[in-house]
């Protein structure tokens, strides 16, 4: 009995993992307050690098968690301290939450039927192929080089932009100091 | 249903939790975590296709999303806290003047 449990670990763990990242991104759609809804984001994507390492991407995983858990949501949760932001009097949903649903329902279905059908059978067993941080380096410095020096401009874009935001938010300030 | 199937079903759940998300909800910063999410979902699909074909595209592109997604919280943050700070509230309907 243990040692069928112990057969089939990684598979419990690849179906809790899963099981804890639909039920994260459940709760984002049910919970009220947002530093809550940053936890159930930060839950769900820790059991997301959870199923990457146990598909054998374990850079990838280890991407998840320092670039999206401890760079993104880190300043997300940075910025609701910041704001001070708690629970509103005002409605938790907009007026499209009937045809939100309906049409969240209509779109699963529809997607799980397409993923229902049977795909083309892997090369290996999901999981057993291992893809490292030497492979992956190697395509970025060979056939995906433009792609990389594109995602460079793109940051130096990002910063670019990020500080006119600032700039236009302190100018806006000062004019309504002095005037 | 095999593995992939089951990765697959995953990713195509998360992101519509996340579409509906940025329909339903009202709050600024929880319709930027439900694109997060939406992101995410999509990560998950290209990993799991990335391990089905035994093919690097799948994880480069991956890499590439994580930059996007860094680059549009960095863009979008700034953007909500002058909008916070112009009318007091990050509810939606604060915005409707936006719509020009």
């Amino acid at each position: 009995m243990i040692e069928t449990l112990l057969g089939h670990v990684d598979t419990l763990l690849l179906l809790a993992c899963a099981g804890g990242a639909l039920a994260g991104g459940a709760l984002m759609l049910v919970l009220r307050q947002p530093m809550r809804v940053a936890m159930a984001l930060i839950a769900t994507m820790l059991f997301l690098a959870g199923i990457y390492g146990l598909l054998g991407m374990h850079f990838i995983a280890a991407f998840q968690v320092l670039i999206y858990v401890g760079a993104v949501m880190l300043f997300m949760v940075y910025v609701i301290m910041l704001l001070e932001v708690r629970e509103s009097d005002g409605a938790r949903y907009s007026r499209l939450l009937l045809p939100g649903a309906a049409g969240l329902l209509v779109l699963l279905f529809a997607l799980a039927a397409s993923v229902w059908r049977p795909l083309p059978s892997p090369k290996g067993e999901i999981g057993d192929i291992g893809y490292g941080i030497a492979a992956f380096s190697a395509d970025f410095l060979g056939p995906y080089w433009l792609l990389f020096e594109l995602t460079s401009v793109l940051l130096v874009a990002a910063v670019v932009a990020a500080l006119a935001a600032i700039r236009v938010g302190r100018q806006a300030a000062e004019g309504r100091k002095h005037g | 249903m095999d593995r992939t199937q089951l990765l697959i079903g995953v990713a195509v759940a998360l992101f519509s939790f996340g579409l509906v998300g940025v329909i339903v909800r009202r709050h600024v910063l929880v319709m930027l975590m439900c694109m997060e999410l939406m992101l995410n979902g999509v990560n998950l699909s290209l990993v799991t296709f990335a391990q089905q074909t035994s093919t690097t595209a799948g994880a480069v592109l991956v890499f590439l999303i994580f930059v996007v997604a860094t680059v549009e919280i960095a863009l979008a943050i700034p953007i909500v806290l002058l909008l916070a700070r112009t009318k007091r509230t990050l509810d939606l309907g604060a915005y409707s003047d936006l719509k020009g």
